[in-house]
């Protein structure tokens, strides 16, 4: 299942309403995203983000994310998968994301939640900007985030 | 023939537009050529669409390389790389 909404969630009671969904399922991995409080900033220490505005492209955005969690069920047996994004004005501490997967055991479940992850980082079309003390800027991608994507590809 | 052209992020702010409708000349085949099209039509597109190593685009709500065909497309958006997550 795919959610993609502009208010906050509760990461508690979304898990165990999927554990509830998915009580023969030997193993569930979950990953949460939180927004950071600080930007790594260029020759100095860091600054602090006081806010984040997440932009995203209305219906490509269920459409890929979907298209993500087709791809793992076509990878990996799985029972379930769940993912949850917001969009936005957020601040410090709030979830951003959510990934659920069950599975029978467990290297499925966690393989399945990293790929969901590492693909979404790369291909969901959300864009961030920061709000520091310095003023607002956009979030650049990070080189890291597609070479952890690439690793998923397949011959 | 019109389509729908998107812009997200700085792309957006450097055209200062989210959405226009636009009709392409025919010798416009692929989303590249589009891209050099755009780029005459103000300087802010041409702005905007400067450094093509931070242009991803999308055909009809799906992820294309630049040098796709731009086909029948009702819709093309064009974007920096994403940064979700």
């Amino acid at each position: 299942m795919i959610r993609v909404q502009g208010t906050p969630f509760d990461p508690g009671a979304e898990i165990k309403s999927f554990l509830g969904r998915n009580p023969n399922s030997g193993g569930i991995a979950t990953f949460i995203g939180q927004v950071r409080d600080f930007q790594p900033v260029q020759n100095s220490s860091s600054s602090e983000v006081t806010s984040l505005e997440l932009e995203h492209y209305p219906g490509m955005t269920e459409k890929e994310l979907e298209r993500i969690v087709e791809d793992s069920f076509t990878r990996w047996p799985l029972d379930d998968a769940l993912v949850i994004h917001l969009y936005g004005q957020l601040k410090p501490g709030d979830s951003i994301v959510l990934v659920c997967t069950a599975a029978t055991h467990r290297g499925d479940a966690f393989a399945s939640c990293e790929f969901i992850m590492d693909w979404l980082k790369t291909k969901a079309p959300f864009w961030k900007r920061e709000q520091t003390q310095a003023g607002t800027t956009w979030v650049d991608a990070r080189a890291n985030d597609t070479e952890r994507a690439d690793r998923w590809a397949k011959d | 023939m019109a389509v729908k052209v998107l812009y997200f992020s700085w792309i957006k702010e450097k055209v200062g537009a989210g959405e226009e409708l636009l009709s392409p000349p025919d010798s416009v085949e692929t989303v590249s050529d589009f891209v050099d099209w755009l780029r005459t039509q103000s300087p802010a597109h041409d702005s905007a669409f400067e450094n093509l190593k931070q242009i991803r685009a999308a055909v009809d709500q799906v992820h294309v390389p630049l040098e796709s065909r731009i086909g029948l497309a009702k819709e093309i958006a064009f974007f920096p790389p994403v940064t979700g997550g």
